[in-house]
């Protein structure tokens, strides 16, 4: 794409924006299911598709769900969606004097695959982290603005951060099995939140549902440590799901994993998007693209540059940064 | 560098047999640094069992001493109205001390270091009380000796007795506990915690189901080889008043009672004139020494047991 089209774009949606906006949410819905085959003749048709794309942008943006967004740090994109179980507004992170994310403004929908990426050190993995304030872990983090769960706040005084780790469960980059059998892995969530009844028959849907149990149905006494990477990884997703999380974040989960154990983790987490909510961060955009609904791009500096249906990031990204980043320019 | 050297390849390079020498001589004396250590332990070992030889029966394990060296010699034994002579008592009550000095320094040492290492905040406070525990741990002995005498025996008037040996014992090992515990605690992978957390575990379910357990080994460790010091310690009991001569065990339902251990005793056999008992000091040490050989191999065979992660 070149940059006199993108340039005219980016003028465009900030005229359209600014005219103001209708409630289309019906709309969008016809508009969207074209949306392929529009943004697929961008490329060749010039300028005019352009304006057609742009003109469904605002329309899009019109969309509010829950809590407002300002207007100043929202990224390119459609950044809230209708079915928001968690909205980020105006998120600041700091570790100590450094800022690690600056003024997120973006939404999760429910039930689906949300795809977080970008280059090393953009602060994806703290903004994976803050949702379920991880971060209150360090000493040194501190959090300014808010994040919604169900529309409260987290960042709140009256919030648990334990009681929020019960409904948002957490995958980890390194398989991190507990030195203990497999069996009291998956069973451990259960016995610290005493969801204890029947443990033996929900470690045995959680491992169904991570798809481990096949594999490893007659060691459920030998120690997690035993298996595989990739066993332990999806160990530690039955380990996540086994006391029925809302929402499950998972921080690269497959980049420690060959290419057949990333494949299997990558069905599990399509499959597992039918009944959670998941925030997944990955390195790896051709992952990004092929399990997620919505992406968002983070971009140095802790910036959320745009966030939109993950077709129309890889296809047709609003920002020129986000299209260099993505056919590997640059990061 | 020269610049003739095309197509040359110089293998003499006297230069290099030179520095090789060297290496030769620093290893030479490396080697022999070693060596001091373990020669003059093989050397003490040898003599205190050449020294002991013939009076090391297990009547010496099982009677009470006496202060008579002729009621030691293993050929007497049948023609006294005594009965033979041992270290009995002094080896029940090392055998106290130690239990007693276990428990206290679990609970002080190990409970301390999980409150530095888990919660307290990284202040200067915490700081300032990491470094004096540190500090702490090259203080002599006798020093504890006399602090356990003024506070122990005297303030809170425990006598000379079990409790104020064992709580003197803890105070003297309790900063090498807490360090070595930190140690094993702060070994615990961040990893795991985090494990836990994210399953919606609170702090206390995390320290109790996951690092602790994790932790347990080194802190185990820690201890015994801790332990395995203090009842080696003779300063700090002759400070706070065992006895020398004890003929029976000391009993564990007076806490105030007197008692008496085996380097109080070896310290006792070793001043008196009587050339024999220098033998008797000598079986003395054997039995010390194998108690405390003991332990350390516990100490490793825990290690070993528990050590998954190798």
């Amino acid at each position: 794409m070149s940059d006199e089209t993108s340039d005219r774009r980016t003028g465009l949606r900030s005229t359209l924006a600014s005219v103001g906006s209708e409630r289309g949410r019906f709309a969008i819905g016809n508009l969207l299911s074209t949306n392929t085959e529009t943004t697929g003749m961008t490329a060749n048709s010039g300028s005019e598709a352009a304006e057609t794309t742009a003109a469904e942008r605002t329309t899009d943006v019109g969309a509010d769900s829950g809590a407002e967004m300002s207007a100043a740090d929202r990224p390119l994109g459609s950044p809230q969606v209708d079915n928001a179980i968690i909205e980020s507004r105006d998120l600041d992170v700091f570790y100590g004097d450094t800022q690690a994310l600056q003024g997120i403004n973006m939404d999760i929908p429910e039930k689906q695959v949300t795809a977080l990426i970008g280059p090393s050190g953009c602060g994806k993995s703290t903004f994976l982290r803050s949702i379920n304030r991880m971060n209150d872990l360090i000493d040194v983090a501190r959090v300014e603005g808010e994040l919604h769960f169900h529309g409260k706040n987290i960042y709140d005084e009256d919030v648990d951060p334990v009681a929020l780790r019960r409904k948002i469960g957490m995958v980890f980059q390194k398989p991190n099995p507990f030195p203990k059998s497999i069996f009291d892995n998956v069973a451990y969530g259960l016995r610290v939140q005493g969801k204890d009844d029947d443990i033996e028959e929900q470690v045995y849907t959680a491992l169904e549902r991570a798809a481990l149990l096949d594999e490893v149905e007659d060691q459920l006494d030998e120690s997690g440590l035993d298996l595989s990477g990739g066993q332990q990884q999806r160990l530690c997703i039955a380990r996540a799901i086994a006391t029925d999380p809302e929402v499950i974040l998972m921080d690269e989960p497959a980049s420690a994993l060959d290419p057949v154990a990333t494949s299997k983790i990558e069905d599990l987490v399509e499959e597992l998007a039918q009944e959670y909510t998941v925030a997944i961060v990955t390195h790896n955009m051709q992952q990004a693209a092929r399990i997620s609904d919505k992406t968002a791009v983070f971009l140095t500096g802790g910036n959320l540059v745009e966030f939109d249906d993950t077709n129309r990031i890889f296809e047709n990204p609003e920002s020129d940064r986000v299209e260099d980043y993505i056919t590997g320019k640059f990061g | 560098m020269s610049t003739d050297t095309d197509g040359e390849f110089d293998f003499g390079g006297s230069a290099i047999e030179r520095k090789r020498l060297y290496g030769k001589v620093f290893l030479g004396l490396c080697v022999s640094a070693a060596m001091v250590g373990i020669v003059a332990l093989i050397a003490l070992l040898a003599d205190v069992i050449y020294e002991s030889w013939g009076w090391l029966t297990w009547e010496f394990l099982t009677y009470p001493p006496s202060q008579v060296a002729d009621h030691f010699v293993p050929e007497n034994y049948g023609d006294l109205d005594t009965g033979p002579a041992g270290m009995y008592p002094a080896i029940v009550g090392s055998i106290y001390l130690i239990v007693l000095t276990a428990i206290f320094t679990l609970f002080l040492g190990v409970g301390a270091a999980i409150y530095l290492e888990e919660y307290a905040p990284d202040t200067r406070l915490t700081r300032f009380i990491e470094a004096n525990i540190t500090n702490l741990a090259g203080v002599p002995s006798i020093v504890y000796g006399l602090l356990g005498l003024a506070m122990f025996v005297r303030a809170l008037q425990t006598g000379a007795s079990l409790i104020a040996g064992a709580l003197t014992l803890t105070l003297l090992i309790l900063p090498i506990v807490i360090v070595s515990s930190q140690e094993s605690l702060r070994a615990v992978p961040d990893s795991m915690r985090q494990a836990s957390y994210g399953t919606g575990a609170t702090k206390w379910q995390t320290i109790r189901n996951v690092v602790l357990p994790e932790a347990v080994p080194g802190i185990m460790t820690g201890i015994i080889l801790s332990l395995s010091r203090a009842i080696g310690e003779t300063a700090p009991i002759l400070m706070v008043g065992a006895a020398v001569s004890m003929f029976t065990p000391p009993d564990l339902t007076s806490p105030t009672g007197a008692f008496s251990a085996m380097p109080m005793m070896i310290f006792e056999w070793a001043s008196q004139p009587d050339a024999a008992f220098q033998h008797i000091a000598a079986a003395g040490i054997v039995v010390l020494l194998t108690i405390l050989l003991l332990m350390n191999a516990a100490a490793v065979l825990i290690r070993n047991k528990y050590d998954r992660r190798a």
